[in-house]
């Protein structure tokens, strides 16, 4: 079992955050080569959708100076998968977030899930590749051992509100205003959202879980109902006073 | 042999994950530390991955970085900072904080038995590469 299994691990910065990568398949060429291969599409989606970045895609396109025909074909890829997320979430997940141009929101994500993706296709199957957090798990962490991600407390620095155990692929995503100070913005007020201190979505893929997860934050007070509603995806929030709640199907994930 | 190099090399990258979720918490001068027992959760049943590692320089907007990590059976022990931005008084004062308690999320973690941290994002960003460089050097 893992007596001869050495894994691979590796850490990159890119887009504004920390994405790291643990592998615990044989660490074959394919392998190395689809880790190579993986961090590289980070890279060049952080080119593509950079909204810090003037002369990305995404910027340009924000701006008018070029149709999204002029754009690479994630470009077209990414703005349907928004406005599938807009119309799920009744428009609490917005392209637009504040008034220009950024699907920021969804880009990070989905960059995990592809990156997850590369490597599957490579033959690594036990595999958990975290952006900045936000986690898209495959496999196992060992033979007959699922992987445990902890859930960070969004008050308590170093507590962990629960520990999710996934026994099969799943991804995992917090949103939350502790980290950054408030970043989520309610799109329909432009101002940040804070009726929920975190709120942590699982599902089976990052992209929209991820999405799911801010659309779910911004929606606040509303979200539980919502999400009790989605299927395939439950939820743990803990609410600025502390408080705590769980959609009915979290705890076959965690306590 | 191996199966102790997995489980160091498992903490590595929980331990970065930890980092990259704290807030506004700049790395700072020589506050080091903390030492502390762990509770020890699997047998790694050898050991390797048993010493002080030294990570890379790393430059960050605020000044350079740079860790070393003691590591006692592919565990990580204690992490020092060797260098840290000159800083105001505002920013001593987190990093004060922020600095071992850093470093006891890490050791806590461990102990947790997690192999991955899910919260909103935010970058230590040259205290997370440079412990992982030491750490790099610790398991490979």
């Amino acid at each position: 079992m893992s007596d001869t299994t050495a894994g691979l691990r590796h850490v990159e910065h890119v887009m504004g955050s920390v994405f790291s990568f643990d592998i615990r398949d044989e660490p074959t060429p394919a392998v190395r080569r689809a880790l190579d291969e993986a961090v590289h599409h980070l890279h060049r989606i952080d080119e593509v959708f950079s909204t810090y970045r003037p002369d990305s895609c995404i910027s340009r396109l924000g701006r008018g100076e070029i149709r999204r025909e002029d754009c690479p074909s994630e470009v077209l890829e990414v703005l349907f998968l928004c406005a599938h997320a807009a119309r799920v979430s009744d428009g609490w997940f917005s392209i637009v977030p504040e008034g220009t141009l950024d699907p920021s929101g969804l880009v990070k994500g989905w960059a995990v899930e592809a990156a997850s993706r590369i490597l599957h296709e490579a033959g690594a199957h036990d595999t958990c590749v975290n952006g900045g957090g936000d986690i898209q798990i495959r496999g196992r962490a060992a033979p007959a051992t699922p992987w445990r991600i902890g859930v960070a407390h969004p008050l308590r620095p170093g507590e962990l509100v629960t520990v999710v155990t996934a026994h099969d692929d799943l991804a995992v995503a917090t949103s939350g205003t502790a980290e950054r100070g408030a970043h989520i913005v309610d799109p329909f007020t432009g101002r940040p959202a804070t009726a929920l201190a975190s709120l942590t979505l699982v599902g089976p893929r990052l992209t929209l879980t991820d999405t799911y997860a801010t659309a779910a934050f911004a929606r606040g007070d509303g979200a539980r109902d919502w999400l009790e509603g989605l299927h395939g995806y439950e939820a743990l929030a803990v609410t600025p006073d502390g408080g705590e709640w769980r959609t009915t199907g979290f705890h076959r994930y965690g306590s | 042999m191996r199966r102790a190099v997995l489980v160091g090399t498992g903490s590595s990258a929980l331990v970065v994950a930890l980092l990259a979720l704290k807030p506004h918490q700049i790395p700072g001068p020589d506050t080091s530390a903390a030492r502390s027992p762990v509770p020890s959760h699997t047998s790694t049943g050898a050991s390797t991955g048993t010493g002080t590692y030294t990570g890379d320089p790393v430059d960050t907007r605020y000044g350079t970085v740079q860790v070393a990590v003691t590591v006692t059976d592919g565990r990580i022990t204690a992490v020092k900072v060797i260098q840290a931005p000159d800083q105001n008084g505002r920013d001593q004062q987190i990093s004060s904080q922020a600095l071992p308690q850093l470093t006891q999320e890490a050791i806590k973690a461990q102990s947790a038995h997690i192999d991955a941290v899910s919260g909103a994002s935010y970058t230590s960003q040259g205290y997370a590469q440079s412990l992982q460089s030491a750490l790099d050097q610790a398991h490979v």
